[in-house]
């Protein structure tokens, strides 16, 4: 079971026979992912990476049955590269891209409002099912199977959680990179109701940063919804007001967007919030430990 | 990227949005001169000196050493000059600037808005931006202009009126009107409005903004609508199709450390701590500000260095951080998925050779992709730096590290 990624999942590649896309998509396939193809427009017919590759989704959707598609189209065709794949019946899209012009994802997620397409990111590192499937940018072999969900709105934080959750004997069961974008396809509150509705998962690792009110979201959520242990962390406890952060959606506009303002949220609605990064394995050992 | 005022109202003008026409200077004979020409113009012989900072809060903000305000009003061509002499050089301080203030090289000299006429003047407040959570851009607008619109936001929320926009269409002209109607006007002063906002949201659109602030946004005595002042913030992920926007950019408004990083790709933001780091990835930078900071120190920057990072890029990195005479100790905190930890580590290790005598203890964390060579290339390289493993190790060594200076 899992979420969202599995052993059967069909994967297609957008952008497959750039760089970005070629490299990664190597590292996913010997992952054991199923990569049943890649898109790139004006190379259909040929092959990469022993694979067919095809000029639009819909011809590679019809051939291969694919269900899930990545992207790694540069930022300027991302937005149309996530609605060609929602127009062409995709169920599960990850867009790995980072840099989309916000004005785009307005549009693109407008797009797939009416339709049964699922977005995780952009920006973001994508999905991974330990053992499994991975879709997506992150080192498969941090990811241990096991039996923790990790949501996280960054992709290095997402890694370092698996880690710890590794080292504190536990392990994966799904981590999902919702990515850092002030427009995403998939929410904190979205990933961890499917987490709690999930029986091959036992806790969840929430992971958010300053901006925005997703974590607030799905904390509130949470509050009406316990049935498995969350422990939280929310990155940006020492920064400036005003500032991007990097990430293009992690700016303090507001009281509400302050780590210390979600954390309080957080902690009000039951989760178990830690304060620093290095504590997040450790943590989820004791909560999943007082089950 | 942010703009300065004359910048942002240059391009409204394209969309034919009406705004406090004015003329950009550098010196007081220039000032002087602008005055002369607005008089001719407008007829009018008030005008105003506007310093041109990336800061608001200007009105109210003095010249540093002095009681000129960051924005003033004159009646002749001689006063227009002592003002824009008074402003121009010096360090305007404001409540957003904060005490280092910020260096005015610019004046926008500008036409009186409160001439008499039929009518009395009325100033609103009108913005456009995102809505995250509707993944939509809202209208947020107010009666109560000229004014801080936090204030207003906390003190009077029944004063603030919002209009989201559909996000798949345009703004409709019913919800400009209502923006009208709900602003009070009538009249004219209501089809200049209409037209105002019409404009004002293409224009948004166009120039991919992240924000558009008309505040105020005013009435004159004669009906007309125009927008006084204006901040404008431009979609950095946009400005790839925006070339002639990205010229508009004033790096002297900018830290100068964060623009020299920028040239090599690096996501730096200049902090006021004691302890520097270097990091991939956003999220997991900020948390290792988090954790510097609960070790006992205070992170002196945010510094990511991104998915592709090499040892180029690492080296300037390095470089950036050791400009900073507070820094006591360096964090380099990589967990490798895309980057990949030898390539960070031979960057580490050029640097150091080439930067020669660094005086300040380095924490060398390296995890994920390649960590293994990552690590013999560190240890072969004979540096004295401390490495760690674990999160809580490298937190011990800051600890340390911060408590031994």
């Amino acid at each position: 079971m899992s979420i969202l990624v599995n052993k059967k999942s069909k994967i297609l590649v957008q952008g497959f026979t750039g760089t970005e896309g070629t490299f990664h998509a190597t590292q996913m396939i010997e992952y054991g992912t199923n990569v049943v193809g890649g898109v790139t427009p004006g190379k259909g017919g040929s092959k990469h990476l022993d694979r067919p590759v095809f000029n639009s989704v819909a011809e590679a959707v019809k051939q291969t049955g694919a269900d899930v598609s990545i992207i790694f189209v540069p930022p300027a065709f991302a937005s149309d590269a996530i609605m060609e794949a929602t127009d062409s019946g995709i169920g599960l899209i990850v867009c790995i891209t980072e840099g989309i012009p916000v004005q785009d994802m307005v549009k693109a997620k407008a797009f797939m409002s009416a339709s049964k397409s699922r977005l995780i990111g952009p920006n973001c590192p994508g999905v991974i099912t330990s053992d499994e499937c991975k879709v997506g940018i992150m080192p498969g072999f941090i990811f241990k199977r096991g039996r923790i969900g990790v949501v996280s709105k960054s992709g290095t934080l997402t890694y370092e959680a698996a880690d710890q959750v590794a080292k504190a004997g536990l392990g994966v069961s799904t981590a999902v990179g919702i990515g850092g974008d002030p427009i995403i396809g998939t929410t904190t509150k979205e990933a961890l109701e499917m987490f709690m509705n999930d029986p091959e998962t036992d806790g969840v690792v929430v992971i958010g940063e300053i901006g925005g009110g997703m974590e607030a979201e799905a904390a509130r959520w949470y509050k009406d919804n316990k049935k498995k242990p969350v422990v939280g962390f929310i990155a940006g406890q020492t920064a400036p007001p005003g500032r991007r952060m990097g990430h293009a959606g992690a700016i303090i506009g507001g009281a509400d967007d302050t780590a210390a303002a979600k954390m309080k949220i957080m902690k009000e609605c039951g989760i178990t919030v830690v304060s620093s990064p290095a504590d997040i394995g450790k943590s989820m050992a004791e909560v999943i430990g007082k089950k | 990227m942010n703009l300065h005022e004359y910048q942002a109202k240059e391009l409204l003008k394209r969309y034919n949005v009406p705004v406090q026409e004015g003329i950009p200077v550098d010196t007081p004979q220039a000032a002087e001169e602008a005055y002369k020409n607005l008089k001719v113009q407008f007829g009018n012989s008030f005008a105003v000196v506007k310093a041109q900072i990336h800061a608001g809060g200007r009105g109210k903000g003095k010249i540093r050493g002095t009681e000129q305000r960051g924005v003033a009003v004159g009646k002749s061509s001689e006063q227009i000059k002592e003002i824009a002499g008074n402003i121009l050089g010096g360090t305007l301080v404001t409540i957003q600037t904060g005490e280092a203030g910020k260096l005015v090289n610019k004046v926008l000299v500008a036409q009186d808005v409160y001439y008499q006429g039929p009518n009395p003047v009325k100033e609103f407040y009108l913005s456009i931006l995102l809505d995250r959570t509707k993944a939509c851009n809202v209208i947020m607008y107010s009666t109560e202009g000229g004014m801080d619109i936090e204030e207003v936001a906390h003190k009077t929320p029944d004063k603030i009126f919002k209009e989201w926009v559909h996000p798949s269409g345009m703004l409709q002209p019913f919800q400009a009107r209502k923006i009208a109607f709900n602003l009070g006007l009538s009249g004219e002063a209501f089809k200049n409005c209409v037209k105002f906002v019409m404009n004002l949201y293409s224009a948004y659109v166009a120039l991919d903004c992240s924000m558009l602030e008309i505040n105020p946004l005013f009435k004159t005595a004669d009906e007309k609508i125009l927008a006084v002042d204006c901040k404008m913030n431009l979609d950095d992920n946009a400005l790839m199709r925006h070339a002639d926007l990205e010229a508009l950019r004033d790096v002297s408004e900018e830290d100068p450390t964060e623009v020299q990083a920028a040239k090599f790709n690096l996501n730096f933001v200049k902090l006021d701590g004691n302890v520097g780091c270097m990091v991939n990835g956003a999220g997991l930078a900020m948390a290792t500000m988090d954790m510097i900071k609960l070790n006992g120190g205070e992170p002196a920057n945010f510094l990511d260095v991104g998915g592709t990072a090499n040892a180029q890029t690492v080296e300037a990195g390095f470089r950036i951080i050791l400009k900073d005479p507070k820094v006591k100790a360096i964090l380099i905190n990589i967990f490798g998925g895309i980057v990949r930890c030898d390539r960070v580590a031979q960057g580490v290790i050029d640097a150091y050779k080439n930067i020669g005598n660094i005086n300040v203890p380095i924490i060398v964390r390296l995890q994920g992709t390649n960590a293994e060579e990552a690590k013999k290339l560190i240890e072969e390289s004979g540096l004295k730096v401390q490495s760690a493993i674990l999160l809580s190790e490298a937190a011990a060594l800051v600890n340390k590290a911060v408590s031994q200076n």
